[in-house]
């Protein structure tokens, strides 16, 4: 089973347009809501009942998150599409946003009416100047058709959205940094508590989602929540995109049923680069822990199985690396990317991603010392779960999982000055 | 509502909503922080106070977790110890560990966590961080390269200056604080990021490398440069003031000070002190002993009182003397048989002094300003007179306060402003009448006599209508006649404007005086009406204006420069050259000083003699002196005390001047002045005045002769220029261009300036600063002719 959701019009002619979309069954799902006047609470627990979680890391449930929000309180409120899709490896929204922008747009006005907020901003990432169009050309054409904006469809209800073109900072994807970008100041997390459901855009409360997460609503509203839930599995519901990139013959997007084995997976992608073997794979987005080869191909793609293995589903970005890689050397590019992009905010993840950025360099560079490993365990260590936001842990968990997986590659580094693969060097 | 929980296993009853740090502090356990300041919001950026909570999975900021019913912290656990030295070790891997040359040293905060957390042997192999210094001006050196990204000096900027100076630009290591376009920092608060700075990033410029921490001493004492009174510490090495610092008084000052009060001591250090007696002879001045420098001035009154009689005898005082200084003063004069005193050394107008309260106050507390829900501010560059009041309104105006002004100085404000109307000096009244309107329209009540036949001409504008309305909605409003308002050439017609104002509208009616003292000199009987504690003065003397024109036989001026401390500079020098006697007790070789004076006794400034002074709202503040007076140098109060003695006047016996406060304390008692003022007809009011008005202020910088002699202070962007500023408007109107020279004539006197354009001045008007040359000759009451040439 696959493209049931997010993709289901990608092999559909111009299916981004709203023809396209409609003739698909969009906005109908929006516009029974509005004539049935449909209540909040039934529409949380269908998407209770769909196991759906949130598709932008953290695998928070949906519906839990949705149940937050105080929907009845005075005064505005927001909806948040999390479209900055910063992570390395990932490019699952950026799709969704090129061929099926309505699904989206459909995802936020359910929200929004459930979440009682009258207004969304789509947060997207700067590079993203095709999907930012198609999102543009979309927002027009359902307002055109009168499925956004005031009294939409004579029903009363008020909701608009708006498209939001980040600065290509990786940081504006976390939720409250990125809630201040839209504000128009420097992008930096705040502190939490307070919460964006009780304090968030502008001072009001707000839900953040992912792009994923909301462009899977319309569905499993029509379908049921049951229905998502059994693509997938259990606590895992519905299908998942998995952007799968590295040493891989078709790398791509795919969107599967959670639970898939990894092997399967693999097979879609076309494989292992020809003539290669599968060395390591890091499953989740740069900040997920990677896992040896023999690790993975036990695993399914889903939360639990892989939380099981020691690392995390995240984004569902799977970087796929042979046994061509130096593990030092793909380190090293990832430690860089966190150093470079720390917000420099708070003190451990501003002066601790440049040192281990710095260490793990030396030791590539056949500079390093016999007490560097330990120094980079505990450095990650020190940063782990000491940060305003998560940007702390992403660059840590990667350090530590390297270290701890290919330790004999950082040895050999250190001891012989030069490269174990040597493919690299 | 309280919370029970308990820290390091002591129970404690917390505000529930308080900081696990608050409610540490309060019970005395100290945890390490940087980032956290009580006056500041929260920003929990530097991760210092991480502690263990029971039952949380990672270690909490204690800044910015709340407490909670039950909650068990640990600051010293295992865990929580862990947390702060790898923050610790984080912190210091790019600071640079230059100590031996950091001016913070001694007193840097991380040094001090240090200490206690750091590591002895650094891990980190790499090259160090280096960031280029700014330069915010003449008031705060940066060394950057230390800065630990606490953000505090941003927040302040952002929250309290309401001006946001400094900012962080660039991202992770490369952050960087800075004003992002060089420039110097220019509001009038901004030296508190000195002492909120927890590291060497920023210093106080003029005391850099002066000495250290530990080689000071410290002792408390009162600012002397307005009427607020901040409490200060002063430090002290070598016998030398090096420095101030705020003292905390959540009262007075909180934990903030101005610029001027931190930097303005400076000129106590300033190389014309008078460090020994000196009497003219034959037109040259020679030094002498105090004791022949006493007689001398003995003798030369005592020849004054008998050959022209005693009250050809007057004496003038700084208003930021003591009050001992200014009881034993007027007590000396009167006990020749004189009444002429006065402190009111820029006031013009003297009319209606015996309808004047007791002393002018603020009529509230301090603190109190801060809830006002309106305020109606008569005449004051506030920001630039009282800093810290301008500060409180500010608070107020966040909360929602309509904070409104009506004077002669448009200056901008860092805040919500509900109305700003400036207008030509000699319109003031009429605005004042034209709210005043408003308001008896409004209430339909009877005007006060001669009220509408004065005020038939006035015109009820939209501002003074929405002035009316917000004053008269008010819960709690109140009027504040600000210093310009006191030295207002019809100061008589304001106040009694503002009484009526303030009746109706049930606003609190106050006072913002100038120098230090203002209170004080009025209950010590500093004034020529009344004698201490408001008593009937006898004898009664002239108000200073009365005493220049009258051109007495002498002058007896106790800190006064008579060129830049008085409203008529002209009328005070010609009455001082003419004197047969002029006695200065002086802390400087004044120049002017030189010219008119026969003899000068050297006095101690503030920061060396003990006194009290009172502040606006009638806080009595003593202080010891904090240093030993420079050279021969004597406090005043004993240099009187022994003038009394040389000159046999009865009540000199005072042995100390605790003794002379307290006499006046226990007179005064529990008298409190009421600022309302007896209804008084006022004089015509002006809506259109013939030609140019000179509009006179008093720089910032340039309120006393201790401030003047700051050179820091002179070089910042407040420092008074010799200029001719008019608005865009007006030179248009005058068709002249910034640095085009304009001829101001008045009165058969013609001044040259350059033009400065300054949108603070009202159309048809030139603000020319007090104490410029050529400026005495210009007087603002009456009207000016300008033309470009
Ligand atoms: C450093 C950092 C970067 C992040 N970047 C993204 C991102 O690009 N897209 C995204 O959806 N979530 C991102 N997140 C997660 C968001 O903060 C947030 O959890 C998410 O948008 C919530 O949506 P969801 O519940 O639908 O997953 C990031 C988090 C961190 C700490
Ligand atoms: S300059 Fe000082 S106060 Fe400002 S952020 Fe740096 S360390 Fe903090
Ligand atoms: S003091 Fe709490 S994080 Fe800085």
């Amino acid at each position: 089973m696959s493209n049931e959701v997010c993709f289901r019009l990608n092999d559909k002619d111009q299916s981004w347009s709203l023809k396209t979309y409609v003739a698909n069954g969009g906005y109908e799902v929006w516009k029974k809501i509005l004539r049935d006047k449909t209540a909040a609470d039934d529409i949380i627990s269908q998407i209770k009942a769909s196991a759906l979680r949130g598709r932008g890391g953290a695998g928070f449930p949906t519906g839990l998150k949705w149940s937050f929000m105080p929907r009845t309180a005075p005064g505005q409120k927001y909806i948040v599409c999390n479209s900055d899709e910063g992570e390395p490896g990932t490019c699952k929204d950026r799709d969704i946003m090129r061929f099926n922008p309505h699904q989206l747009v459909e995802g936020m006005a359910i929200a929004g009416y459930t979440l009682g907020a009258t207004v969304g901003y789509n947060y997207i990432r700067g590079e993203f100047w095709e999907p930012y169009e198609r999102m543009e050309a979309a927002i027009e054409d359902a307002r055109k058709a009168g499925l956004l904006g005031k009294n939409v469809l004579g029903s009363g209800v008020d909701f608009d959205m708006h498209n939001h073109l980040g600065g290509g900072a990786y940081i504006c994807g976390e939720e409250t940094a990125l809630l201040e970008s839209i504000e128009g100041k420097k992008g930096q997390p705040r502190f939490k508590p307070p919460f964006p459901a009780s304090y968030g855009l502008f001072g009001r409360p707000t839900t953040i989602n992912n792009t994923e997460t909301l462009a899977s609503i319309p569905e499993i509203l029509r379908h049921g929540g049951k229905w998502f839930l059994e693509l997938g599995k259990p606590n895992n519901g519905g299908t998942k995109l998995f952007s799968v990139s590295g040493h891989v013959n078709k790398p791509g997007n795919y969107e599967v049923a959670m639970g898939m084995p990894f092997a399967e997976l693999l097979q879609m992608a076309g494989g292992v680069r020809t003539g290669h073997k599968l060395k390591a794979v890091i499953p989740g987005g740069s900040s997920t822990p990677v896992l040896p080869a023999n690790i993975i191909m036990d695993c399914t793609m889903d939360y639990d199985s892989l939380a099981k293995a020691g690392s995390m589903l995240g984004a569902g970005s799977v970087i796929i690396m042979d046994d061509s890689t130096c593990m030092v050397r793909a380190l090293a590019r990832l430690s860089h990317f966190y150093y470079e992009e720390s917000c420099g905010q708070c003190t451990p993840c501003r002066e601790g991603t440049g040192w281990l950025a710095r260490v793990v360099h030396r030791v590539e560079h056949g500079q390093g010392r016999p007490e560097d490993l330990q120094l980079l365990e505990d450095v990650a260590k020190k940063i782990e779960g000491r940060t305003i936001c998560g940007l702390g842990d992403a660059a840590a968990m990667p350090v530590a999982s390297f270290v701890k997986h290919f330790r004999d590659e950082f040895q050999y580094h250190i001891e012989h000055k030069k490269c174990l693969v040597g493919g690299a060097h | 509502m309280l919370v029970t929980i308990e820290i390091d296993g002591k129970k404690v009853q917390a505000r529930s909503g308080a900081m696990v740090i608050e409610a540490a502090d309060e019970l005395g356990i100290r945890i390490p922080r940087f980032c956290y300041h009580k006056k500041l919001s929260i920003a929990a950026n530097c991760r210092m106070c991480l502690v263990e909570v029971e039952k949380a999975a990672k270690p909490l900021p204690a800044c910015a977790t709340p407490v909670t019913e039950g909650m068990r912290i640990f600051t010293k656990s295992r865990k929580a110890l862990d947390a702060q030295k790898a923050v610790m070790e984080f912190l210091l891997i790019n600071h640079p560990l230059d100590c031996p040359i950091c001016d913070q040293g001694g007193e840097c905060e991380l040094q001090d966590v240090a200490m206690g957390y750091g590591r002895d042997v650094s891990r980190f192999a790499e090259k160090k961080r280096v960031v280029k210094d700014k330069n915010l001006g003449p008031l705060i050196s940066t060394d950057m390269t230390r800065c630990i990204h606490c953000t505090r000096c941003v927040r302040f900027g952002e929250e309290i200056a309401g001006l946001r100076e400094l900012g962080a630009t660039g991202r992770g290591e490369h952050m960087e604080i800075g004003t992002y376009i060089e420039k110097a920092v220019q509001h009038e608060l901004s030296g508190n990021v000195i002492d909120l700075c927890p590291v060497g990033a920023l210093t106080n410029k003029p005391f850099r490398f002066s000495a250290r921490a530990w080689e000071m001493r410290q002792f408390p004492t009162i600012a002397a440069h307005d009427c607020v009174g901040s409490n200060l510490n002063a430090h002290i090495g070598k016998n030398k003031v090096l420095r101030m610092v705020p003292r905390d008084n959540e009262l007075v000052n909180e934990t903030w000070i101005s610029d001027r009060d931190r930097f303005g001591f400076e000129g106590v250090n300033s190389d014309d002190r008078l460090r020994v007696p000196m009497i003219k002879q034959n037109g040259q001045w020679k030094e002498t002993d105090w004791t022949s420098a006493l007689d001398f001035v003995a003798t030369g009154l005592g020849k004054i009182a008998s050959t022209s009689g005693v009250s050809e005898i007057g004496a003038l005082c700084s208003p930021s003397s003591t009050v001992e200084e200014m009881y034993l003063l007027q007590r000396f004069i009167r006990g020749l048989g004189s009444g002429h005193v006065d402190h009111r050394l820029r006031q013009t107008d003297f009319s209606d002094q015996d309808a004047a309260p007791l002393y002018p106050s603020l009529g509230q507390s301090i603190e109190h300003l801060e809830t006002v829900d309106a305020a109606l501010v008569i005449g004051a560059d506030i920001r630039r007179q009282q800093p810290l009041l301008a500060h409180r309104l500010r608070m107020a105006a966040l909360d929602g306060a309509n904070v409104m002004f009506l004077g002669s100085v448009g200056s901008t404000y860092q805040f919500p402003v509900a109305a700003n109307v400036v207008v030509d000096p000699r319109c003031l009244t009429n605005e004042l009448a034209g709210v005043a309107k408003a308001l008896l329209k409004q209430a339909s009540v009877n005007p006060p006599a001669g009220f509408a036949e004065s005020a038939k001409a006035v015109q009820v504008s939209a501002d003074h209508e929405a002035i009316a309305k917000a004053l008269k909605g008010a819960r709690n409003a109140t009027v504040l006649l600000g210093t310009d308002a006191i030295h207002h050439p019809d100061l008589s017609t304001l106040r009694s404007l503002a009484s009526l104002i303030a009746q109706l509208t049930d606003a609190k009616l106050g006072y913002m005086t100038e120098g230090a003292n203002a209170a004080g000199a009025w209950l010590a009987g500093m004034v020529p009406h009344r004698g201490p504690s408001g008593s009937k003065g006898a004898p009664a003397g002239s108000p200073i204006s009365e005493m220049l024109r009258q051109a007495l036989k002498a002058y007896v001026l106790l800190g006064v420069e008579p060129d830049k401390d008085c409203g008529d500079v002209r009328a005070a020098m010609k009455a001082m050259r003419d004197a047969n006697f002029v006695v200065a007790l002086t802390a400087y070789q004044s120049p002017s000083l030189e010219q008119v004076a026969h003899v000068m006794l050297p006095v101690a400034p503030f920061t060396e003699t003990s006194g009290t002074f009172v502040n606006a709202e009638g806080r009595w503040q003593s202080f010891a002196g904090a240093v030993a007076p420079q050279g021969d140098a004597r406090p005043a109060w004993k240099v009187l005390r022994v003038l009394g003695n040389v000159m046999h006047i009865d009540g000199f016996e005072f042995m100390s001047s605790e003794e002379v406060r307290d006499e006046l304390r226990t007179r005064v008692g529990n008298a409190h002045p009421d600022n309302k003022t007896r209804w008084h007809p006022p004089r015509p009011f002006v809506s259109v005045p013939q030609g140019f008005t000179r509009v006179t202020l008093v720089a910032p910088h340039s309120v006393d002769a201790i401030v003047r002699r700051s050179d820091a202070l002179q070089q910042t962007t407040d420092a008074p220029t010799f200029a001719a500023l008019v608005s865009d408007e007006t030179a248009r109107e005058l068709s002249v261009r910034e640095g085009q020279m304009v001829a101001m004539a008045q009165g058969g006197n013609e001044i040259t300036m350059p033009v400065r354009l300054d949108a603070r001045v009202p159309r048809g008007c030139v603000l020319v600063y007090a104490g410029q040359p050529g400026a005495e000759h210009l007087d603002p009451s009456a009207t000016l002719t300008v033309r470009g040439i």
